[in-house]
């Protein structure tokens, strides 16, 4: 079986035809296995969904219990369809993975879903998965992208809570995964005392809890005295009157897109940390060289960049142009 | 440079001015000479260095990486030096002294440039290989003026920012007898000809304030609506200084030309075609110029008009009082046609002020100076010496009522007019004004009394109420009075609304809410 009826790209996403099956899909489909819970990649609606155990607990915090009629969690290789598939983590969130689909002859394929190399605290490391061909996210697909360790720009923004200690620190951060990783980054760095969350946090950070991820004391940034000075929120609370009960604020914002200036300035940011979830240049094309497939496929993000790079490097590659996914979600 | 680096990023992410003076003051505090006097002539941008041109640093970049991949880089991040530095391969990251950066941008040749730079580029992280690039190429972009640096440096010790201010101009980079000064040391001597000295600034003032002081003891002047500055000869150094000791003569080389004195003068720079003197407006296309054209010097020519002097034929007048030093002012020759002195005006009350003040003859003038006879030049903003009354007047859209004929030049002409507000359906008379419009204005005004007169009463003609009057004063008092509630201080007609029907005039209860 050729590799592109194995998977090819559909507009609900993703189609496995011997599978009958989408991953990732942005539309309703009777089957979806679903790589990790941020919403661009993860939702409701599907007839049957398979996923890992966290990704659907996560879906679940996020949509309500019923938003598929049907369920599957993955463990080992599992039949679906006329191919088997297997779960393995993507070091990108809590639950995140990447999936292997093997025809009984034909290419294996895995589809790496958003993945990190970064070590991180809350989630499964990134496990390299040997393939024919290898599906990857090109977010930060350009060699300007070289993310610092996250512990250094914790340390920078250690320094600024201590230059300016009346000035409450927000740091904008999407609500699962990142705002959980800083929190976790800060309790590394030595953040001792409480950290304020916003309201919109909560469900999600006791999600992490449960699962046994120590983030310290949290209170709530919602009272009209938030009782501490770092407080993590959801990017999209920095344009609502929510911020207003904080005098002077210094606004702060994890992603990896603060490498770049203008971006940070595009943002109203006054102090930018660099903290991906999503693999850098050097891990892209490190990961690329390492599992050496026969083919890359490149989801999305700033494909040309590394389309480039495996045309210098005489790797067979092409972009799926797949619609529907964010450079890193809300 | 690492803290050098983290200071840059910071000042260039932080847009409070405050927050951007604590930055700079502890990273001072923290680092070691000469590196902090070199960081902070590169931000004041007094740093001469070797330019290193965009096509170098092309040119090393083509040996290290794909022009594809590099064409996409740039395009995505838009800034050349922030590009490379992020693209540059390497895992070294030493902190490097600024020194040595400085030492590799002043004594490098131009042939061993390139590999200068790319050996020091190896030895950095990412953020100091952009602080590096910026330096090397002389953008730093951080909204760092030569005052904010003062500010920082005062923030550290003893010395206040008109201590600074005066000793600046002879100062050069690492500013290693400043920090010494700082720490305690000794003051550092002024070696520079023609040096910034700080300016006597003046605290706001208002009628009521100035009733607890004798108008005989003080003397008016107007205050010019241009920028104050300094200008000095000093044994043929001519400059002219901002207020805050930026060096501006640059764009002035006319008046700079005109500077055929020995001393140092404090005045009004304004654009001035004559006897008149032009709006503020047309001295803002005179400033931040680098060149002047010949067609902007013609028809915008900049003049001094001065305000006291501060040395003069190198006798230093800062501690006579004013009276000596304006009458030496006034028996002086400033020696060009551009250079005149401010005129005193003539008052016996503080209400005789006000009624000038009110009234100015020049739309250029935005209020009154007013100082003590015996008032020593002091730097800074003493409080008491020197006030500002300034122009700020109140407005509302009020219909004429009155109308009474004037006397003297305005004899036949009714030129006192009585205005009223709206209190529900009926005007309520709240002043009167008789000034604030030109002869011109005057004609007019007259003509639509004849035309609307409704009834006579002796001098005064009652008129049909559709005339709105814009109204400025400069104070308001509840009154009980008049029968509006209310008193209007130094009202005068500021515009004549021709256009607007009188139904849209304002409420009385828009003036009440005015009182303060």
């Amino acid at each position: 079986m050729r590799a592109d009826q194995i998977l090819h790209p559909t507009e609900a996403g993703l189609y496995c035809p011997p599978g009958d099956f989408f991953i990732d899909p942005i539309r309703p489909v009777p089957r979806a296995l679903i790589t990790h819970g941020h919403g661009d990649h993860a939702r409701a609606g599907h007839g049957a969904v398979m996923a890992t155990r966290q990704t659907l607990e996560i879906m679940a915090i996020r949509y309500g219990a019923d938003f598929t009629q049907s369920r599957q969690t993955t463990e080992g290789v599992l039949r679906v369809g006329d191919v088997s598939v297997s779960f393995h983590p993507a070091g990108h969130i809590l639950g995140s993975a990447q999936i292997a689909v093997m025809p009984d002859k034909g290419p294996k394929i895995v589809v790496s879903g958003d993945y990190c190399r970064a070590p991180n605290p809350v989630c499964a490391s990134y496990e390299p998965v040997p393939c024919d061909i290898f599906v990857t996210e090109a977010t930060f697909g350009l060699p300007v992208f070289r993310h610092p360790d996250p512990l250094s720009e914790m340390t920078r923004l250690i320094a600024s809570m201590a230059e300016f200690p009346e000035r409450p620190h927000l740091v904008g951060a999407y609500a699962l995964g990142k705002a959980q990783r800083v929190i976790a980054l800060a309790r590394q760095a030595g953040i001792d005392g409480p950290i304020a969350i916003h309201g919109a946090l909560q469900r999600l950070c006791d999600y992490h809890v449960e699962q046994g991820i120590d983030l310290g004391p949290l209170v709530p940034a919602t009272a009209k005295e938030v009782g501490a000075q770092l407080v993590i929120a959801p990017p999209s609370a920095f344009a609502s009157a929510w911020v207003q009960r904080f005098r002077d604020p210094v606004i702060s914002f994890a992603s990896g897109w603060m490498a770049v200036r203008a971006r940070a300035r595009q943002r109203g940011v006054e102090l930018p940390l660099v903290i991906s979830d999503h693999v850098d240049w050097p891990q892209v094309t490190q990961t690329i060289r390492e599992l050496a497939p026969d083919e890359v496929w490149i989801t999305h993000g700033t494909e040309d960049g590394l389309m480039r790079w495996c045309e210098l490097e005489g790797v067979a590659a092409r972009p799926l142009r797949l619609v529907g996914y964010e450079d890193e979600p809300e | 440079m690492r803290a050098f680096a983290n200071l840059l990023e910071r000042l260039a992410f932080t847009p409070a001015r405050n927050a951007k003076l604590r930055l700079l003051t502890h990273y001072l505090q923290a680092t070691p000479d000469p590196d902090r006097g070199y960081a902070l002539a590169a931000l004041t941008g007094d740093l001469k260095l070797r330019a290193v041109t965009p096509g170098l640093l092309r040119g090393l970049m083509a040996e290290r990486i794909d022009g594809q991949l590099f064409a996409m880089s740039y395009d995505f991040v838009g800034d050349l030096a922030e590009t490379i530095a992020l693209l540059w391969n390497t895992d070294r990251d030493e902190d490097v002294p600024l020194r040595e950066a400085v030492a590799l941008l002043t004594d490098t040749g131009r042939a061993r440039l390139p590999a200068a730079i790319a050996g020091m580029l190896d030895r950095l992280g990412p953020s100091q290989r952009l602080a590096f690039l910026k330096l090397a190429t002389g953008n730093m972009r951080v909204g760092l003026s030569a005052r904010m640096a003062r500010m920082a440096l005062a923030a550290m010790g003893a010395p206040e920012v008109k201590d600074l201010e005066e000793i600046w101009h002879g100062l050069t980079p690492p500013y290693q007898p400043l920090f010494d000064w700082i720490a305690g040391g000794a003051r550092p001597e002024q070696a520079a000809r023609a040096p910034f000295r700080p300016v006597m600034l003046s605290t706001p003032v208002d009628l009521e304030q100035l009733q607890a002081f004798d108008p005989a003891d003080y003397v008016a002047e107007w205050k010019w609506d241009g920028i104050r500055v300094q200008a000095i000869n000093d044994g043929g150094t001519r400059r002219l200084y901002s207020r805050t000791g930026e060096d501006i003569g640059g764009a002035f080389p006319d008046l700079i030309e005109a500077l055929n004195f020995e001393g140092a003068l404090d005045g009004e720079l304004l654009v001035r075609r004559d006897r008149d003197v032009a709006t503020f407006g047309d001295l803002q296309q005179r400033l931040n110029r680098k060149t002047v054209s010949r067609d902007m010097l013609d028809s915008h020519p900049a003049a001094l008009r001065v305000y006291d002097v501060m040395i003069w034929q190198d006798r230093d007048l800062r501690d006579l009082p004013h009276r000596e030093r304006r009458a030496l002012l006034e028996g002086a020759d400033l020696g060009s046609d551009r250079i005149d002195l401010s005129p005193l005006l003539p008052f016996a009350t503080w209400d005789d002020l006000a009624a000038l003040r009110a009234d100015p003859p020049s739309p250029v003038i935005e209020g009154v100076m007013i100082k003590r006879r015996d008032s020593p030049y002091v730097g800074g903003r003493p409080r008491g010496p020197w006030f500002k009354w300034k122009r700020d007047p109140m407005v509302v859209d009020a219909v004429m009522l009155y109308a009474q004929r004037g006397h003297g030049k305005r004899s036949g002409f009714y030129s006192d007019f009585t205005f009223g507000l709206w209190d529900g359906p009926q005007l309520v008379p709240v002043g009167k004004a008789y000034f604030g419009f030109t002869d011109e204005e005057l004609r007019e005004l007259d003509r639509f009394v004849r035309n609307n007169t409704t009834e006579r009463f002796g001098p005064v003609r009652s008129v049909a109420p559709k005339l709105v009057l814009e109204v400025a004063f400069e104070g308001l008092n509840a009154s009980a009075r008049h029968k509006s509630g209310v008193a209007m201080r130094f009202p005068r007609i500021s515009r004549i609304r021709w256009d607007k029907p009188a139904a849209e005039a304002d409420r009385l209860d828009t003036l009440k809410a005015m009182i303060p």
